[in-house]
């Protein structure tokens, strides 16, 4: 029996740039899929947002707030409600199970580039925030008697689901931190209460004060604003002031989300 | 991630028998709990070693310490010589390791695709169906699969990357008797193409018919460690079968029986010395009938080595 040590083989050690593209499009891919054909999250995440909208944008909405039409007011918030639970509910419930309960392990076991999970995680999150939009502002349209210019309706898209990458990375946070069957539950608690605050159910303005500054340090209320903004409503504050603070958030939480990372290694569940 | 290298890939394997996977005085801890206990052994190249232990011995332990999964407070790992958890050597392992739940919307060829796309040179999709006895549920989703064929997913992601090492953590758990079989003749083909295969099982049998060498663990140790034949050598002598007039208690008596048991109709006996003892019962007992002499099988080498070292540790245990 030959105690040598096996040497290191000269095989390539990266992958081609053409490979390394396959992998992360199949990882999105078969996220895609993954949630799809999984209605309590597609059906959950895009039914939502429509009823509501319908209901207080379509069916109650004959009434102005702040100088203009309920049903062009209200897009851009159930739009940020429905990008936030899209990106939250995406990210993090599927990463809460299979940390939990092993899948993940599987994963990290193979050469599979970590990075590619997450990219594929926060992509897909953001391809079904743009679903939601856009079925938001068809509604819109079409029973609403909501009227875009196609530039308007572009930078409402564009700021919507650039606004879902902090939701995402709170995702993430939720996803390392909350157990794999509770996950859900813990999205709810955060998600249903701060969309409330954060003026996204009952305009900002009919909230009280005291309401209106906890508001202020809420994400989705910035990025609600900045939504706001877009079809010409909101506070008219300086966007660049919302933007810093999501991206402070967003940092705040990959910087959490990485702890939770690093906690993992080494660490043994289910 | 842009690979500008043009260097011959070769895929230098190992000569036979060089250590592709050791592990050295690896100790690690679950809070209070020892997992491992300075484990010391290694894996050759082309063999199949079987991990033999009892539930909570430590051997999914040992496995994930050997793909990186969990850092061991002490000792060292290494995988073709590294860490693996360098992409390079990740390449050349397949691991099935037991996992709670597996994304369920998704296809068994889904599934498949997507893990044989994190190789560079995986099998195809066809060859890896085929081989895992999947090619007829290819296009059934993983939630609507049998036990048995949600294994064969897991082995199926295992070797879809052909790598060079397989770790295959409890492969045939939960599996009935025929898809157990297909399991084993499956990892018996792996060996024939010169892949390396280490197994946990507590399947007795199982380690007695795959591996080449055998590690006994119990409660984090390694507590024994051969071929299967040294395994039973190293306990056992031989079981003595005969119906006779004799009782458990008068045979106990006789020069070199270790153990003795009325069993329904015959007596059932050990020893070292078979030759002997058979002598002195024909002598005792001139009508004796039904004589059997077989070796102890693996499985009595196994309780008798795993009940000796338990005992060991509570007599240590009281001492201290």
């Amino acid at each position: 029996m030959s105690t040598t040590l096996a040497p290191m083989p000269t095989l390539s050690r990266d992958r081609s740039l053409r490979q390394t593209i396959t992998v992360y499009g199949k990882e999105a891919k078969y996220e895609f899929l993954k949630l799809l054909r999984f209605p309590m999250y597609s059906v959950s995440t895009i039914l939502f947002p429509l009823m509501f909208y319908v209901l207080f944008g379509l069916v109650f909405g004959r009434q102005q707030i702040g100088g203009m039409n309920q049903s062009t007011y209200l897009i851009a918030s159930y739009g940020t409600f429905g990008v936030m639970g899209a990106s939250l509910f995406g990210t993090a419930a599927g990463l809460a199970a299979e940390r939990g309960l092993g899948w993940m392990q599987v994963k990290r076991a193979s050469p599979m580039p970590p990075f590619a999970y997450f990219a594929a995680k926060f992509a897909i999150s953001m391809a079904f925030s743009a679903i939601v939009m856009l079925l938001l502002m068809l509604l819109a349209v079409s029973f609403g008697g909501v009227t875009f210019s196609v530039l308007e309706a572009v930078k409402l898209l564009a700021t919507l689901i650039a606004g879902s990458i902090p939701f995402c990375a709170m995702g993430l946070v939720i996803g390392y931190f909350a157990g794999p069957n509770s996950a859900p539950a813990t999205i709810n608690l955060i998600y249903l209460p701060m969309s409330f605050l954060s003026g996204l159910w009952i305009p900002y303005m009919f909230l009280p004060k005291l309401m209106q500054k906890f508001a202020l340090v809420l994400p989705p209320y910035h990025l609600s604003q900045l939504a706001l903004s877009v079809v010409g409503a909101g506070r008219h504050e300086a966007n660049w002031g919302h933007w810093q603070v999501l991206i402070a958030f967003t940092l705040i939480c990959l910087g959490f989300a990485y702890w939770g990372f690093l906690r993992d290694e080494g660490k043994i569940y289910g | 991630m842009m690979a500008t290298q043009t260097e011959v890939r070769t895929t230098a394997k190992p000569p036979a028998g060089a250590v592709v996977a050791r592990l050295a005085k690896v100790t690690k801890n679950y809070g209070p709990v020892t997992a491992l206990r300075e484990v010391d052994f290694a894996v050759h190249a082309g063999q199949v070693v079987a991990l033999l232990g009892p539930n909570g011995a430590g051997k999914t332990t040992v496995v994930r310490s050997l793909l990186g999964l969990c850092r061991p407070a002490s000792g060292t790992i290494s995988v073709f010589g590294g860490d693996p958890n360098q992409a390079a050597i990740r390449m050349r392992i397949g691991a099935m390791l037991q996992v709670a739940r597996v994304p369920e919307t998704l296809k068994v060829w889904e599934h498949i695709d997507l893990f044989s796309s994190y190789y560079l040179h995986p099998l195809p999709l066809a060859e890896t169906l085929a081989a895992a006895g999947l090619t007829a549920l290819k296009n059934r989703k993983f939630g609507d699969l049998s036990g048995g064929q949600k294994q064969r997913v897991l082995f199926a992601l295992a070797i879809c990357g052909n790598p060079d090492l397989l770790f295959l953590d409890e492969p045939t758990a939960g599996l009935d008797v025929e898809a157990r079989r297909s399991v084993w003749s499956q990892i018996r083909k792996l060996v024939q193409q010169g892949k390396t295969v280490l197994l946990t099982t507590h399947y007795l049998e199982e380690a007695d018919a795959l591996a080449d060498r055998i590690v006994v663990i119990n409660r984090g140790s390694v507590i024994a460690e051969g071929t299967s034949a040294e395994i039973k050598a190293r306990t056992s002598g031989k079981r003595i079968r005969c119906v006779s007039r004799l009782t458990p208690e008068q045979v106990l008596e006789l020069p070199g029986v270790t153990s003795a048991k009325q069993d329904r109709e015959a007596l059932d006996l050990h020893t070292l010395r078979p030759e002997a003892v058979v002598r002195e019962l024909l002598a005792r007992d001139p009508q004796l009938s039904g004589l059997e002499v077989t070796s102890a099988g693996l499985e009595d080498a196994f309780l008798a080595l795993t009940r000796e070292d338990n005992a060991q540790k509570s007599t240590l245990e009281v001492i201290q």
